[in-house]
């Protein structure tokens, strides 16, 4: 009955890691609570790795390897999968691009055969690439062109915070430039980027680890061994002046602003980075969290307003250099110039005064709510783990989560907000040039 | 190159259903107990029938039933609930009023208590209504420059005539008019224990579970309106709704066709004709119109259950220079299922994957929250699903090529397309006849 806070659970994954022989590194996390099984293959090259004139290409490749491969004709990957109960897919990140399925667990090893043929290589056509540059410009329409707010933040802050190619460019690509590609550009991509030396397997769910390890091995052996690329460093100077700049949405009926800063490196200096995850929670976490108290609801200076690491919102899985982001909708005729005023006033104001009683755990405790319910789906532990693997060689980081949210101090999080000052800031405005309809 | 051929399925593993722990307080309010100890979390669904209720008035208390009550404010209940992990969130359509939320397990007492509190004692203070108020017609008029939005909304007031279902989303001026003492009435005749369900999902004892409800919720009391809708009426066929949008980009073409309730003979057979016709990937329409002709990014194809009728909606966002081909290929592809049986792999393929997506979809307890309430919101308790799996498994060719006859017959579709008329309108004519209309008119 008492009205105290709770304690954060601990939680605990079992995880196996080994390299096969070909350099392909692999994950296994057991867990029978449901006759599921996710697999997930993570290739080391995102967004940031796309040559210049290719822009939107790690993406427009994604597709390209669902097109058939080595044994496997176009359109069978999606049979075999859905055939066996099934779901896949593949996304694509700044640093990382992703594959996989979530299967009944008595279709195990039919993923790993599926992974595996398109592992030693992808069957690249001129067909199948005109194709799927159809699709994509398609997924781009509609996602970004036409829609309001499209692409708002996540294509449009990027150009604003950064000047090198490979962290400021659109990721989604134009379509002049995903109409240029060619078969030798896929060829070569695959050749630099995607081989198993570069890549990390994954396998959670309802699995035997003796027998899992066996089909790996039996699937995944025989990939003929390549290195991986060096990676190169994609390190930017921070900003030492305040960027702004603003469009107009010709769709959007409202305005909205987005403000982002760089944060320490996610994985040179993780205790340096955890502080700024937990902030951003203080500041946008629901009705008593700083920002929405005071903008959405004292105020009414926006209608809403959310805060995240990563420009994809994607806080354990991207390498420096990276950002905190918040992002607002104003009422009609708001002004931002007020809203980001306000937002360096409470930003002060935490440094300054410090948190609240209570304010720190409870934004805490709900942070392990949302750690755990993505870690309940199979899907997500083993995509994560995948990618904390390929990372941070650190898979189990994913258990430790909870916990080492809830031991970030105070005084982290107020030195966190003091960084957040505004000649740190870049901020883009979308200016409505739409009516309602 | 070696060839390497797919390895086999071993066997299928067994439907494993949880087991379902279910008492009526004496308020009427019914209790359900999922028990899904995988991480340390429990998932909460109050699920209120909400049939007829005034349609801006029932979505401005859905945005304000956690605004305040008597004793609390929207900040102090939202702290209260982050101190135990939790949160919860209301949203309203033309069935129910569903309050969700999740928490650390060991905060359910508090989270049940703090539940208590909205229900028994909301209080919809002034300047919390007055402040959501307008960010709902803020967010309304956001809706009305998504495509997806307007599409949806012609489609219902196509299908639905003046049935409750036409109209889903007020328009801002509806909103600007609800004051309190609306929402204070409205919760009063409506936010009752009677007919409502209330479910938890997770870490939790069942027993437990239902006195920790029990001591929490047996004081909310009241009998709730029945609000009952009539049936939905059938499907008028007629000429194409072309809704125009100057300058669209992509057409959003939608076509209802007739469907069952979960519970009928059909319902199984018609599930599987939907999956062979376009109701995932790897069905005939999206292999057409998406991986061989390129003309769309995320075709989809859905049998949508509501509590007074079930209807199917085909949607896709097309390239406009390709609307007309792509509602040919779309009609081709139906009348195709309608008239001729599937191919006996094909409906194999669709089977594996009903059945194997119904595990899937309880493997978490976020997931099997979603299931158990959307049935309990149909009568139906969770132990249907093994039923359904049970003719899933069982219906035959000629079943789903007669369920394909009989619903996916394109003479039968109601089709809206939203687009850019000056662009689409004379492709689409050529198909059949078409009546234009301004968008949101």
């Amino acid at each position: 009955m008492a009205a105290g806070r709770s304690r954060i659970p601990a939680t605990k994954h079992s995880v196996e890691r080994f390299t096969l022989d070909n350099g392909l590194r692999v994950v296994l996390a057991p867990d029978r609570s449901a006759p599921v099984v996710g697999v997930a293959v993570v290739y080391d090259v995102g967004i940031r790795s796309e040559p210049e004139g290719r822009t939107g290409f790690a993406h427009l490749f994604e597709h390209l390897m669902f097109q058939g491969s080595e044994n496997l004709e176009k359109l069978a990957h999606f049979r075999h999968v859905q055939g066996a109960g099934g779901t896949f897919n593949g996304s694509t990140h700044l640093d990382y691009t992703d594959y996989w399925e979530t299967l009944p667990s008595n279709a195990l090893e039919r993923a790993l055969f599926l992974e595996a043929d398109r592992m030693r290589g992808p069957r690249l056509t001129e067909e199948n690439l005109r194709n799927q540059v159809d699709v994509v410009k398609e997924e781009i329409r509609v996602n970004v062109l036409n829609r309001p707010y499209g692409g708002f933040p996540w294509l449009r802050l990027p150009p604003v915070m950064f000047d090198t190619f490979a962290n400021a460019h659109d990721g989604y690509g134009s379509f002049d430039d995903l109409e240029s590609a060619s078969i030798a550009d896929a060829t070569d991509f695959f050749d630099r980027y995607y081989a198993c030396g570069n890549a990390v397997l994954a396998v959670g769910g309802d699995l035997d680890v003796a027998e899992a390890t066996a089909l790996v091995e039996r699937h995944f052996g025989d990939v003929p061994a390549r290195p991986a690329p060096e990676r190169p460093s994609f390190a930017e100077p921070d900003l030492t002046g305040e960027r702004r700049e603003s469009y107009t949405d010709k769709l959007a009926p409202l305005p909205a602003v987005a403000a982002a800063w760089r944060v320490p490196d996610p994985i040179g200096d993780f205790a340096g980075y955890l502080p700024y995850v937990v902030l951003a929670e203080v500041l946008t976490d629901g009705d008593a969290s700083r920002l929405v108290e005071r903008l959405v609801l004292r105020d009414r200076s926006v209608t809403s307003v959310g805060g995240y690491l990563g420009l994809m919102g994607d806080p354990f899985d991207v390498r420096d250099p990276t950002a905190m982001v918040l992002q607002a909708h104003l009422p009609p005729g708001g002004g931002v110039d007020k809203v980001l005023q306000t937002i360096d006033e409470e930003l002060d104001r935490l440094a300054t005064d410090g948190l609240a009683a209570d304010e720190l755990a409870r934004t805490q405790a709900r942070m392990a709510t949302h750690l755990l319910r993505e870690t309940d789906a199979v899907l997500g532990r083993t995509l994560q783990m995948a990618v904390l693997e390929q990372q941070r060689g650190d898979p189990g980081l994913l258990g430790e989560l909870p916990r080492l949210v809830g031991e970030v101090t105070e005084e982290q999080v107020r030195a966190a907000a003091a960084t957040l000052r505004p000649q740190r800031r870049a901020a883009v405005e979308v200016v409505p040039g739409g009516g309602a309809r | 190159m070696t060839v390497r051929t797919l390895p086999p399925l071993g066997p299928n593993r067994k439907l494993k259903l949880p087991r379902e722990v279910e008492r009526t307080l004496p308020n009427g309010l019914t209790v359900i107990v999922l028990r899904r100890p995988a991480v340390p979390l429990v998932e909460l669904r109050l699920w209120v029938p909400f049939g007829r209720a005034h349609l801006a008035r029932g979505l401005m208390m859905s945005q304000t039933l956690l605004s305040g009550t008597e004793t609390m404010s929207s900040v102090q209940l939202a702290a209260e609930l982050q101190k135990v992990g939790g949160g919860l969130s209301c949203g309203a359509d033309s069935d129910r009023l569903m309050i969700s939320g999740t928490g650390l397990s060991t905060g359910l007492d508090r989270i049940l208590e703090l539940l208590a509190e909205v229900l028994t004692g909301a209080s919809y203070p002034n300047d919390e209504v007055a402040t959501e108020r307008a960010r709902l017609i803020d967010g309304i008029r956001m809706a009305q420059s998504q495509p997806t939005h307007l599409v949806r909304k012609a489609l219902l007031k196509r299908m639905y005539g003046k049935h409750p279902y036409a109209v889903q989303t007020p328009e801002p001026e509806q909103v600007e008019a609800v004051r309190p003492a609306a929402l204070r009435s409205l919760h009063a005749a409506r936010v009752r224990p009677a007919g409502a369900i209330l479910l938890l999902v997770g870490d939790v004892q069942e027993a437990k579970a239902l006195d920790a409800v029990e001591r929490a919720l047996g004081d909310w009391t009241g009998d709730g309106a029945p609000g009952e809708l009539p049936s939905t009426p059938p499907l008028e066929p007629g000429p194409l709704l072309l809704v125009d949008r100057p300058d669209s980009v992509q057409s959003s073409v939608r076509l209802a066709l007739p469907a069952v309730p979960r519970t009928h003979p059909d319902h199984a057979a018609l599930q599987l004709a939907n999956l062979v016709f376009g109701g995932y990937f790897s069905s005939r329409w999206v292999e057409n119109i998406r991986e061989d002709k390129g003309y769309t990014y995320g075709p989809h194809s859905v049998i949508e259950h509501s509590v007074a009728g079930s209807s199917l909606v085909v949607a896709a966002e097309v390239a406009t220079e390709v609307t007309g081909p792509a509602l040919l290929e779309t009609i081709y592809e139906l009348g195709r299922l309608a008239t001729l049986p599937p191919k006996e792999d094909e409906l194999e393929q669709a089977r594996q994957y009903a059945l194997g997506t119904l595990q899937l979809g309880i493997s978490t307890q976020a997931g099997l929250a979603a299931v158990a309430s959307a049935y309990a919101g149909s009568g139906l308790r969770l132990e249907f699903l093994a039923e359904h799996a049970a003719r899933l498994a069982k219906a035959t060719r000629d079943d789903v090529a007669a369920a394909a006859a009989s619903y996916l017959a394109p003479s039968r579709a109601v089709t809206v397309v939203l687009g850019d008329a000056g662009q689409v309108e004379a492709p689409l004519g050529v198909l059949g006849p078409v009546r234009t209309e301004a968008a949101g008119s």
